[in-house]
């Protein structure tokens, strides 16, 4: 956000930011970083959301007609990996670069150098993801969950290139994680306790553990298929004795805490605009404190309800079918306690609580959906079905992103010293919110019916609600332009933001005048 | 088939734009509009359903609840209707009830899941058991007992893919020979695939089992009414996972008999075709089916393949090198790229009619055959 740069900053540092580019490649303030995050993950949002209208469009009718079968799977692959790592994660370290400190009181994030580092990984690290499209034989292919030995023996030779392009996201995400973790442990204002913290700082806590705990795994599950590949090892090789189910237990032991780490920080900003925009204090603080640690130890323990039909033992399938089942409680505490947050508050219905609203509902039908794929014997008619598209889709568009969006209206003022648009986003929402339910909606429908996921054509009962999905996706998928033309417009200009900018606003970061300065709490706040 | 798979494209664009513009009602009120679940011709798969339809009102009940009282507060107490906020924020004992009531819920839901999931692994005493490989992209089904074998393959011709023709009924999901199995006997499914990941699907059974290469995995059915079920590969298996279609053929055990007596008697006459003399002119004519239903799905009707992945056979390569190097990559594959080895999974005929076929087609023109006897001695 460049309006950062003006010079309303009123302490008493004599260097602002530098000019021209070297600003933003040696910068390492935490706001410059987090707002290149965001934007690098806005782009990598509209490049894998480019992808998706070219699945839609494929499936707009029965028959192949738009791309070839092959192509088809780059585009779920490369969607796939770049929704998850491109923009959803770097979105969440984004906002927690831009937020934690100003939370807690904290001047700076404490490896402000390697922060600086953890972002300009990323750039390199999708560019050579994204060129492997253009490679001999083409990019990966195989699914962003990249099953062995389809991605192994059975891949594309560029499958080399996506394997080092993981890697690099993995250190990026570790370095990001450990930074967060040391920022919110060493660096909080005298007073902040533990118990104190916003929630959004509490959920990135959490989150920043998983993240330590589960990319390490996906970083050995890729070096097990690089040496599969390269060096004549056999881990998922059946015909050298290894074995192909070992992969899926490796990757979704990352797998799943790695859904709950798009997630968690969700959690955290819906938790912080609720109250907001009810007036009135987060219902059961410490209990959303332990219900997300729930989940997060829950989530170590639950990844093979991905793997209900690979054939495990009847224990293993009970086990993992009650552990999942588990995880609905302290998710459902969650719910409860946004929704007696706004019981009896005076709400009022601003774009970043539209946006938190349409979370916790359609966030709560992702759960049910979730719910119900839990039970393994109807997990063997959902599983690999449109009805999973649906459901994870639901938890991650209108869970994660919608989010991502209430937290970006609620904290532009703070960032840019300018009001959005309020009408225009309000548009904004109400566009996505018909836009994601028309197509995901019907999904569940196609999944139950029997439509297989992953296919590039299908068979003809199919194609009624299809169109219907494809006709949602490109409505959502433009509205998105509106988003970026409502951001750029606040960052221009428009009516000055207060500091506090919202009513019922709480926290140290509304103490602070908008825009927020380069430099903010030089000197600790004294937190009561 | 739909209604509106019907109407000519223009037509059905509107109606969808309709449909999507006026939001779900009215999709749900045409029966036309599948939206649920197939109950399905098989005991468990009734028991499936029935838990799929408890769970679904579990949840729609609690959503009732919960986004009830959500829509309340946002309708009851709104700022502009002059609502002045509480300050109330924790309450141990509401927290307990609503942390207790859905354990107990789950519990509720968790007895007839355990119980039909029981039932589903319980693979003793089957009648028939059939072992059923995935390849890419068609299914192979072994009758252990009867001893005898085939390949199914999907029969939706390249045409309707590329709508140059009309799609027939049952378009991508027909197959040249379906899985036959007779009524009320108990039927084993021991699956497994010889390269990547498959997933067999039947919806109508509610049997999906991962094809895992390495792994033989156990499944079992036994169907009531006598019918055609047709299901899809779920498992991304490659470029053509969308077309490898399954078909189930439950029939009556009279019915049954006499297709497996068939189906010994070919078995029987394959096998002697390999001793007979064969000419050139009645290899390349075996072998172009041969190729049509094996290897044109990657090197192409037209041989030209679709490089890199998959090499062009039109006067380069091995195809029209020495016939030996030639025979041996069909029948041993070719380790690290998708070629697979055809030794295992066509017969000695079919391996010198297809390679004869390729030295002999598209302009290849070499004049040169492999005879049946000599492909045993390259196996």
């Amino acid at each position: 956000m460049s309006a950062v740069i003006d010079s309303h900053h009123h302490d008493d540092h004599h260097h602002g930011p530098a000019k021209g580019f070297t600003r933003w490649l040696y910068t390492t303030n935490h706001k410059d970083i987090g707002s290149m995050y965001l934007w690098f993950s806005f782009t990598m949002f509209l490049l894998g959301g480019c992808m998706a209208l070219v699945i839609r469009a494929e499936l707009f009718e029965p028959g192949l007609q738009i791309v070839a079968p092959n192509f088809f799977n780059q585009m779920t692959t490369m969607h796939g990996l770049i929704m998850v790592f491109g923009a959803v994660m770097p979105a969440f370290v984004g906002l927690a670069n831009w937020l934690i400190p100003m939370m807690v009181g904290a001047p700076d994030m404490a490896l402000p150098r390697m922060n600086n580092w953890s972002f300009w990984i990323l750039p390199f690290a999708f560019s050579l993801m994204v060129s492997t499209l253009f490679m001999e034989g083409g990019g990966p292919n195989f699914g962003w969950t990249f099953y062995a030995p389809l991605s192994t023996t059975y891949a594309p030779p560029s499958v080399t290139f996506f394997i080092f392009a993981v890697h690099m996201m993995g250190i990026s995400s570790i370095m990001g994680a450990i930074n967060v973790i040391a920022t919110i442990l060493n660096m909080r204002a005298p007073g902040m306790t533990m118990m104190k913290m916003p929630m959004f700082v509490w959920s990135w806590l959490i989150t920043a553990f998983l993240l330590i705990a589960v990319m390490p795994v996906l970083a050995g599950v890729v070096t097990m298929m690089l040496t599969d590949i390269h060096f004549g090892t056999s881990f998922f090789k059946p015909e050298g004795g290894g074995d192909p189910v070992l992969f899926q237990h490796v990757f979704w032991f990352f797998g799943h805490p790695e859904v709950y780490i798009m997630i968690l920080p969700a959690f955290g900003i819906v938790s912080q605009i609720i109250p907001t925009f009810s007036r009135k204090p987060l219902f059961g603080y410490a209990s959303m404190v332990y219900a997300t640690a729930s989940i997060a130890v829950l989530s170590f323990l639950v990844w093979a309800h991905h793997m209900f039909t690979v054939g495990m033992p009847l224990a293993g399938e009970l086990f993992f079918m009650y552990a999942t089942m588990l995880i609905a409680v302290p998710t459902g505490v969650k719910v409860f306690n946004w929704v007696s947050t706004m019981f009896k508050g005076s709400l009022t219905f601003e774009t970043p609580m539209l946006f938190s609203v349409a979370f916790v509902i359609l966030f709560t039908i992702g759960g049910f959906s979730g719910l119900m794929l839990a039970m393994a014997p109807a997990d063997f008619q959902y599983h690999d079905t449109y009805f999973v598209v649906a459901h994870f889709h639901y938890v991650l568009v209108p869970g994660a992103i919608f989010s991502i969006f209430a937290a970006a209206y609620y904290w532009l003022p703070k960032w840019t010293g300018y009001m959005y648009d309020e009408t225009l986003g309000k548009l904004h929402f109400w566009l996505s919110f018909i836009g994601v339910n028309l197509t995901f909606f019907p999904m569940h429908f196609v999944g139950l019916a029997g439509m297989p996921r992953r296919i590039p054509d299908y068979a003809l009962q199919f194609a009624d609600f299809n169109m219907v999905a494809s006709i949602g996706a490109f409505l959502f998928g433009t509205t998105q332009l509106l988003f970026l033309f409502i951001v750029l417009k606040c960052v221009k200009g428009g009516k000055r933001a207060t500091a506090s900018v919202w009513e019922g606003a709480e926290g140290l970061e509304w103490t602070i005048p908008s825009p927020a300065p380069y430099h903010t709490f030089a000197t600790p706040p004294k937190v009561n | 088939m739909t209604v509106l798979s019907h109407l000519r494209r223009p037509r059905r664009l509107s109606l969808a734009i309709a449909a999507a513009v006026l939001g779900m009602v009215p999709l749900v009120a045409s029966a036309e509009w599948t939206l649920n679940m197939r109950e399905g011709v098989t005991e468990i798969s009734h028991k499936v359903f029935d838990l799929h339809m408890l769970i679904l009102w579990v949840c729609i009940a609690i959503g009732v609840v919960v986004f009830g009282v959500m829509f309340w507060s946002m309708f009851a107490y709104r700022k502009s209707r002059g609502a002045k906020a509480s300050k109330f924020h924790e309450s141990t004992t509401v927290e307990i009830i609503w942390t207790a009531i859905p354990f107990v819920i789950l519990i509720g839901m968790a007895i007839p899941a355990t119980g039909t999931l029981i039932e589903m692994y319980d693979t003793n005493d089957s009648e028939i058991d059939i072992k059923i490989t995935g390849y890419q992209w068609k299914w192979r089904y072994d009758y252990l007992k009867e001893d005898f074998g085939y390949f199914s393959v999907m029969e939706t011709h390249q045409d309707e893919l590329y709508n140059r023709a009309e799609k027939g009924e049952h378009y991508l999901l027909d197959v040249d020979e379906p899985v036959v199995v007779p009524v009320g006997k108990k039927i084993r499914f021991l699956v497994t695939a010889a390269d990547v990941i498959h997933s067999w699907w039947v919806p109508d059974i509610a049997v999906k089992r991962d094809a895992i290469p390495g792994y033989i995995n156990e499944s079992w059915t036994r169907i009531d009414t006598p019918g055609t079920y047709r299901g899809q590969c779920t498992e991304l298996c490659g470029k053509d996972h969308g077309f490898m279609p399954v078909v189930v053929k439950a029939v009556e055990q009279a019915e049954y008999d006499e297709w497996v007596l068939a189906k010994q008697e070919k078995a029987k006459e394959e096998f002697e075709l390999q001793s007979k003399e064969w000419t050139l002119a009645e290899l390349t004519e075996r072998g172009e089916a041969v190729y049509a239903k094996n290897c044109a799905g990657c090197h192409q009707a037209n041989g030209q393949g679709l490089p890199p992945t998959f090499p062009s056979l039109v006067g380069q390569g091995l195809a029209v090198g020495a016939i030996e190097a030639h025979a041996e990559i069909v029948i041993k594959g070719s380790p690290g790229t998708s070629m697979p080895a055809f030794g295992g999974q066509l017969s000695d005929v079919d391996i010198a009619a297809v390679v004869t076929y390729e030295r002999n087609a598209w302009g290849n023109d070499l004049g040169d055959m492999l005879e049946p006897k000599d492909v045993s001695g390259l196996k």
